[in-house]
């Protein structure tokens, strides 16, 4: 879908602030309010826009324990559907939150959250290695998230700047 | 003999000098807590990381010494090149470029290389604050012309051609402007430049903020047909890279004029500082990719604000460039001092009066539009309810 330049600015307005409000959206974008509202609806329907998420430090949240593990997969592709087909069966799993392509040494990269390390260990050892065409798998925890999707955790956005200056 | 006892040390010149207005303003609004300010003069993002971290391996190498007086070579050609990309203006790197102290030495040094005691040097405001008294501290003598809110502060030539006198030296053209926002238009620098042949003048063209200009592209005053033998092209790195606190700005000029700015230059500064200098090569050859983005935030932001302002009823015409809002308070019946002042006290926001800047901005406000999103609809929200209260 060929997007105009009204709406790849919308996107990326949105894409750094999703609750930015309507009307001034609006303005940035030098539009009315009817058409900015339509065009954003345009985009939810095409799936431009797929979701409008949250970015949650869950560190901070106490009462819920939960690990992250990235696992290297390397897989055989097969006739016809080449990869896409097992990555189907790996992002189908719920607690799968990511599945890329990858050029390079492995095949997949997943990202897998669960309760507990023991939890992901085994969906990694029940789940995913039992699959025909998973030849191996790595396992990393990751330890500390420091900056998500282009967001620094705990940014220190103290504005250094002088009151008035000329 | 006993000598009389000396009233001041201080000097007449400088005695004489009027303190800055925004003085009294930052001092205020200093002193109060859960300010918006929106009279910042400088952008709201810190410097890219890869010009920090490219200043910081410079030290790490030891590169702590003097540069050649005019600046490091390699910069003055990274300059010359971004010139002739961006600008369309071809400056000799060996010498027709100094790397200055920002812009503002740079302004500095044009002023004392070419002025004669009481040569007048032309001022378009509202202007910045600096360059009133640098003309007076080098010697010559500061003539206004005003522009007006409603020619969307467009220089006119035909009020220019009035100040014009037979000590005129040279015009100060600052585009995108500080405060007004306003870029001056190709037909209006092609009159200038018509003016400053006719008269044999020299313009000083302090184009900053040449790299924040929201429509089309950019003309330099140095690119105006026959402008390139008589401007000075001054520019920096402060306010499009977002280096203000590196102090890094520089000139252009014909090899005759940036020589004598570089005589100046050498006993009085030496070099501009080099770990900032290193930062600003690497800005130059790096940087595009953030002098765009921020530029885009600029622009939305400005949409934005300048939108609102309309709407809760300040008119405020469209600004072409920089981060300025310059909105008209003629209709609340306020002069820019009391409506800054009340503003301040009653709804914690801090805007510059537009008269700090001129005669001809009484009746105006600047307003900073670098600042977030958030604190941008937060002072419109505060400013609307100062208004419906007046």
């Amino acid at each position: 879908m060929k997007l105009s330049e009204k709406e790849l600015e919308i996107i990326e307005i949105l894409e750094k602030d999703a609750r930015t409000p309507i009307d001034v959206l609006a303005k940035m974008v030098d539009l009315p309010v009817e058409e900015t509202e339509a065009l954003v609806k345009k985009l939810e329907e095409a799936k431009v826009i797929v979701q409008y998420t949250a970015l949650i430090d869950w560190r901070k949240a106490d009462g819920r324990e939960g690990v992250t593990a990235m696992i290297d997969v390397k897989v055989t592709p097969k006739r016809g559907v080449g990869f896409d087909e097992v990555a189907e069966r790996i992002y189908r799993f719920p607690e799968v939150k990511s599945v890329y392509l990858m050029s390079g040494a492995y095949d997949l990269s997943v990202v897998i959250e669960g309760r507990s390390m023991a939890e992901i260990a085994q969906f990694v050892s029940e789940k995913l290695s039992t699959l025909d065409s998973v030849i191996s798998t790595t396992t990393h925890f990751i330890l500390k998230k420091y900056k998500h999707d282009g967001i620094v955790f705990d940014q220190g956005d103290q504005d250094r700047r002088i009151v008035v200056s000329p | 003999m006993k000598p009389q006892t000396r009233k001041t040390y201080v000097s007449k010149t400088v005695a004489g000098l009027k303190p800055s207005g925004i003085r009294r303003f930052f001092d205020l609004a200093s002193s109060m807590d859960g300010v918006i300010s929106l009279g910042v003069g400088e952008p709201d993002f810190v410097t890219s990381w890869s010009i920090r971290e490219a200043s910081i391996l410079s030290l790490e190498q030891g590169y702590t010494s003097y540069t050649a007086n005019a600046g490091l070579l390699e910069l003055r050609q990274e300059i010359a090149a971004y010139l002739r990309r961006k600008f369309h203006v071809d400056y000799c790197p060996e010498t027709e470029i100094l790397v200055t102290v920002g812009a503002s030495q740079a302004i500095d040094l044009a002023l004392r290389a070419i002025i004669n005691p009481g040569d007048e040097v032309i001022i378009v405001e509202p202007s910045f604050v600096a360059y009133e008294p640098l003309v007076v501290l080098a010697g010559g003598k500061p003539v206004a012309v005003h522009t007006s809110g409603e020619d969307k502060f467009q220089l006119n030539p035909v009020h220019l051609e009035r100040a014009i006198t037979e000590r005129t030296k040279a015009v100060i053209i600052c585009s995108p402007n500080n405060p007004t926002g306003t870029v001056q238009s190709r037909t209006e620098l092609e009159a200038i430049a018509r003016l400053a042949e006719a008269y044999d003048l020299l313009v000083i063209a302090d184009e900053i903020y040449a790299e924040l200009t929201y429509e089309g592209e950019y003309t330099s005053m140095a690119a105006a047909p026959g402008m390139r033998e008589r401007t000075i092209l001054i520019s920096g790195f402060s306010k499009g890279f977002a280096m203000t606190g590196w102090r890094l700005g520089f000139a252009a000029a014909p090899d005759e004029i940036l020589q004598a700015m570089l005589k100046i230059h050498q006993y009085a500064m030496m070099c501009a500082p080099t770990m900032a200098q290193y930062g600003a090569l690497e800005a130059l050859r790096n940087g595009e990719r953030d002098v765009v983005d921020m530029r885009n935030s600029y622009r939305r932001r400005r949409n934005y604000f300048v939108a609102s302002l309309n709407e809760i009823g300040l008119p405020c015409h469209l600004p072409g460039g920089a981060f300025y809002a310059f909105p008209s308070i003629k209709p609340t019946g306020l002069t820019s001092e009391q409506f800054a002042e009340r503003l301040l006290i009653e709804e914690k926001v801090a805007v510059v009066p537009g008269n700090v800047f001129g005669q001809s901005g009484e009746g105006y406000i600047r307003c900073s539009y670098a600042s977030s999103l958030e604190q941008l609809q937060e002072a419109i929200k505060r400013m609307k309810r100062f208004l419906a209260r007046l």
